[in-house]
Formats: structure tokens, C-alpha cells, sequence
């Protein structure tokens, strides 16, 4: 069956790029309102040039009357063969392409606004997660083998919500460097707050602020003989060392220095687990996990991807 | 005669808007087809936990929409404004405890309705999609429960979600990425309050509707079974009296469809 043309004289005029080229210059002229006159005068230009020869071309248009489109050519049908014989209804090149275009740029425009909001979900995760160092005051707050619970605010943009804990001992020195023990309070289980099995004696807590007043740290000193965790009973020694309990490895590190005979952290890192104790201790590092991630054995495979501080 | 005359002009009066509104959108013939379905004739209570469950969750709706307009989903404010919730305004105890309270009772509700599909086996061939679609349904409404639980932002809130969100990181190869991207970062911090409470209130709330929607277009697709006991077998010769709506497994007796169309 041919198509029936003409029937689509009155249905509107021929196809035209001039409306094209008269967006093009309206385009122009308001993106040039707010970047410059010149692209103002330019835009209008386009704009009315092409304005008036969409006119012209309709007004004589409608006067003449249109050429009609060209129908699809036996040839145009040939070259798609599957054209007229896949479905009943006969389906035309523009058709075809008409629902492809659809499809197309529905998919193209799904794209780049799904895009960005996914990027700002999951990008906002990784960016800006360093460890910050945190000044803990002076050494000689930490007296010889003695665990100073030491509380600490660690992003102060993040505020109360980034307030940790660690256990920290005083070693006395190696190689005539000062070493000290200290244990994150994250578990290693599922991350809950270990605490320290004994009593602790808070008339002797201590609090020093710093300079700015905004990095609070409070330290209280204690002789526990272990650490024990309140959501699932985790136990662990002096070293940090799982002796009961649910966690699958000894109680996270961190690094330290000294700077100015003050105490500082750094980044946090996790041990499968420590031999010896004191300064004769033997660690491990592996970097940071999560609490309940395997750091040895053939688990340690499953977690292949670390925490990501970009 | 002059009641009957006043009952047609009553009658008339509460018609005409619906009449309208039916030619425009045959959406009171819907209303009708929706509402007015034929179920088995040994349908029982047990039938009804199913809408049981979706009353619990529009309730949980509505409170939430108003708790929204009073809570403050920052680290600092979280807790104090949950505190004003409960305290000072009218009625917000009993908004917030509806609303905490009926979170259990839309899980408990849900647990009874799927115990029913199970126990009747009404999750068979052709409702497969059905359960499966209650499944995603139950693991949003866990995610609710999971999401909710921080809000009020206070110790057992947030050590709750400490270990939630490590369980999460222990999922084998993604779970330490799925764990940072869920809490903005690879510890709770300030971000992970919002980010929850987004997730609270517009996804899940917003999937959860959606599904139901489904839910129930494939329970009127499909309508509902009979219990297992039941002594009308599937395509019993009731239904073959009535071929129209097309014969369904366990639909029996033919119900008043209600009065005729003017």
C-alpha cells in the first residue's frame, strides 16, 4: 500500500530550520543579559534576522502553497525490510525513527539529570573524609603504665557527633623515644564503646582546651584489667587482645607523634593481633578496617575495598 | 407521595456531583470495581490482615508528615527537638508515641499478614509476583525501622546505628562502600543524620507506596483466595455461571454489585 500524501496540505507549513536558528538568537540574547551586552546585540541580530526570514517564508508559504514532503520510496522500503513486514500497520522511516528518537533522547535526558544527583549522593561520602590529627596535650600528662582514658573531639567542624575515645598508656621509652600504647574504644565486633574493666577514678579527670577553645580533651586515668564492650560482651586484654566474646580481632591503633612535647594522633589502623606487651609489643599494622572485618586468616579476602578518604 | 419526591431531590442532589465526576473520569465506576469485588464466601478475619497493615503504615504516614514539621535533623538540635515534640507541644506525645509505637505494630501486622499468605498458601501460582512484591515491601518497611531508629539522635540511637551500619560494612566485597555511602562517610557523623532521615521520610516512604500501589492492583487483578479448608474448589461452578469477570481460583458466590448505573 502507498502512503496517501497530500492529504497534509492544510496540516501546517513544511518543516523550516529558521524557528532553529531565531531560538538560537533568542538563546543569545538572554544568556547575554547576564554575560555580556555584546552577546546581547549579537543574539538579537540572529534573532531578528532569522525572525523575519520565518516570516517571510511563512507568509509566502501559506500564499503559494507547500511542496509536499517526498514520499517513502520503494527504495527507502527495500532498505528496511523489516520495515513492512514486522507488524500489521504499515511503519514508515520516520516512523521508526520518530519512536527511536523518543526512546533515545528519553534515555540521554534520564541520564544527565539522574547523574549529578547520584553523584552528590555518593561522592559527598568519600571527599573530605581524612584523619585529622588531634593535639592531646602534653606527655607528661600521661604518666608511666597508667591508661588515661582520653576523650577527644576529633573533626571539630563535625562536632559532639565525631567525639572518640582512646586508652593510652605510657610506655616509658625505647630507643630513647617515648611509647605509648594507644587503643581505639571501637570494638572490633560491631564498633560499640569498649570500656575499661575496673574503677575509674573521675576526681582525677582532667580537662585541657586549646588555644581556640573549641578542642576539648578530657583525660581520666585508670588501672583496668582489660577492656569490655557493653552491646555483645566483648573482652579484651590490656593489649587490646580479644580474650572472650564476639570480636574477630584485636582492639584498633593509633598512630601517634610527638610535637613539641605535646601528643598527637594521627590516622587509625587495625591489628589481627599483638605480641607482647608494653613497648616490647609486636604490631602488625594492616590499614584501618571495620569493626567485625577479618585482618588475617582467608576472611581477610572478603574486604578487599578499604574505606575510601579522598 | 412528597417524601419520595424530597428522597429523589436528596438523592439527586448527592448523585449529581458524582454522576459528573463519573463521566469526566469514570473514576466512581473504579471506586466502585475496587471496592465492590467479589471475594470467596469463606473469606474470614484472617483476610484482613492485609489492610490491617496498610492502615498501620498510613498512620505511620500521617504522624510522620506531622512529626516532620517539628523535628530538626541536625546533630545538635535532633535531640532537643524531639524533647520539645514530646514535652511542649499539643498533642505531640501522643503523635510521636503513635508514631513509635505504631512502627512495631506495622511490622508485627505485617509478619501476621505474611504468616496468613504463607499458612494458605495464597502466595501460589498465579500470586508468585504478589509475595515477592510483599518481600521488597517488608525489607522497606525494616529499612524504615532501621532509618527511624537514629532520629530521636540519642545513645541507644546512635550506637543502634553504629552496629546497623557495621553489620552493613560486613557484607562481603561492597559492604565497606555501601556502609560509607549510607552514613555520608566511613564513621556516623554530622551528614548521616539527614542522610537517614531523607531516606526515612521520602525514598522508602515513597517506594512503599508505590508497591502497594501494585500490591493491590495484582490483589484485584487476581483477586483474593479462598482458605485452604475451603470447600468451593478453584473454578467451581459458581464461577463458570458468571463468566464475567473471568473465572478466578477460589472466587465463588455472586455479591450485590451494588445499585445499577443511571
Amino acid at each position: 500500500m502507498e502512503p496517501q500524501q497530500g492529504d497534509d496540505k492544510s496540516s501546517g507549513p513544511a518543516p523550516s530550520l529558521w524557528p532553529v536558528g531565531f531560538a538560537i538568537g533568542l538563546v543569545c540574547l538572554l544568556v547575554g543579559l547576564i554575560v555580556s551586552w555584546w552577546a546581547v546585540a549579537i543574539g538579537g541580530a540572529i534573532a531578528l534576522i532569522f525572525g523575519v526570514v520565518w516570516v517571510h517564508d511563512l507568509s509566502s508559504s501559506s500564499a503559494e502553497g507547500v511542496e509536499p514532503p517526498e514520499p517513502p520510496t520503494k527504495e527507502d522500503l527495500a532498505a528496511h525490510p523489516g520495515l513492512a513486514a514486522a507488524a500489521d500497520t504499515e511503519r514508515y522511516p520516520r516512523d521508526k525513527f520518530l519512536e527511536g528518537a523518543t526512546l533515545g533522547l528519553g534515555l540521554v535526558i534520564g541520564g544527565l539529570v539522574t547523574i549529578p544527583p547520584l553523584g552528590m549522593l555518593t561522592a559527598s561520602s568519600f571527599e573530605g573524609q581524612q584523619f585529622h590529627h588531634v593535639n592531646l596535650g602534653p606527655l607528661a600528662d600521661f604518666p608511666l603504665n597508667t591508661f588515661i582514658i582520653t576523650t577527644f573531639i576529633e573533626d571539630v567542624e563535625a562536632g559532639e557527633v565525631s567525639r572518640r575515645t582512646a586508652y593510652i598508656r605510657n610506655n616509658g621509652f625505647l630507643d630513647k623515644l617515648p611509647s605509648l600504647t594507644v587503643l581505639s574504644n571501637r570494638c572490633a565486633h560491631l564498633g560499640c564503646p569498649v570500656q575499661p574493666n575496673g574503677p575509674v577514678d573521675d576526681t582525677k579527670t582532667k580537662k585541657t582546651t586549646s588555644e581556640n577553645g573549641r578542642e576539648v580533651v578530657i583525660k581520666t586515668p585508670a588501672q583496668p584489667a582489660g577492656f569490655g564492650c557493653p552491646c555483645h560482651g566483648g573482652q579484651y586484654d590490656t593489649e587490646g587482645n580479644r580474650v572472650a566474646g564476639p570480636p574477630v580481632r584485636a582492639l584498633d591503633r593509633y598512630t601517634y607523634s610527638i610535637v613539641k612535647g605535646n601528643v598527637v594522633l594521627g590516622s587509625a589502623f587495625s591489628v589481627a593481633k599483638v605480641e607482647g606487651t608494653g613497648k616490647d609489643a609486636k604490631i602488625k599494622k594492616t590499614r584501618l578496617h571495620n569493626p567485625g572485618q577479618h585482618v588475617d586468616g582467608p576472611e581477610f579476602w572478603l574486604w578487599p575495598i578499604p574505606e575510601i578518604r579522598a | 407521595m412528597a417524601k419520595s419526591e424530597r428522597r429523589k431531590q436528596v438523592e439527586g442532589l448527592v448523585l449529581y456531583p458524582l454522576d459528573w465526576l463519573e463521566e469526566r473520569s469514570g473514576l466512581v465506576g473504579g471506586i466502585r470495581y475496587f471496592l465492590f469485588r467479589k471475594v470467596p464466601s469463606d473469606a474470614n478475619w484472617a483476610h484482613t490482615l492485609g489492610s490491617a497493615t496498610l492502615t498501620a503504615f498510613l498512620v505511620q504516614a500521617i504522624t510522620g508528615v506531622i512529626l516532620a514539621m517539628f523535628y530538626n535533623p541536625s546533630p545538635n538540635e535532633a535531640y532537643a527537638s524531639i524533647q520539645h515534640i514530646t514535652n511542649d507541644v499539643t498533642f505531640g506525645w501522643l503523635v510521636r508515641g503513635m508514631h513509635r509505637w505504631g512502627a512495631s505494630v506495622f511490622i508485627i501486622l505485617l509478619f501476621f499478614h505474611m504468616a496468613r499468605v504463607f499458612l494458605y498458601g495464597a502466595y501460589k501460582y498465579p500470586r508468585e509476583l504478589n509475595w515477592i512484591i510483599g518481600v521488597i515491601l517488608l525489607i522497606l518497611g525494616m529499612f524504615e525501622g532501621f532509618t527511624g531508629y537514629l532520629l530521636p539522635f540519642d545513645q541507644t540511637a546512635y550506637w543502634a546505628t553504629v552496629v546497623g551500619m557495621n553489620i552493613t560494612a560486613n557484607g562481603p566485597f561492597v559492604g565497606t562502600i555501601m556502609a560509607q555511602i549510607l552514613q555520608g562517610g566511613p564513621d556516623i557523623g554530622p551528614t548521616t543524620l539527614s542522610r537517614f532521615y531523607s531516606l526515612h521520610m521520602l525514598v522508602a516512604p515513597g517506594l512503599i507506596f508505590a508497591l502497594i500501589g501494585l500490591h493491590l492492583y495484582l490483589v484485584v487483578r487476581l483477586g483474593v483466595s479462598s482458605p485452604p479448608w475451603s470447600k468451593e474448589a478453584a473454578g467451581s461452578e459458581h464461577a463458570e455461571q458468571e463468566p464475567e469477570p473471568p473465572a478466578r481460583a477460589g472466587l465463588v458466590s455472586p455479591t450485590t454489585r451494588g445499585r445499577p448505573t443511571p
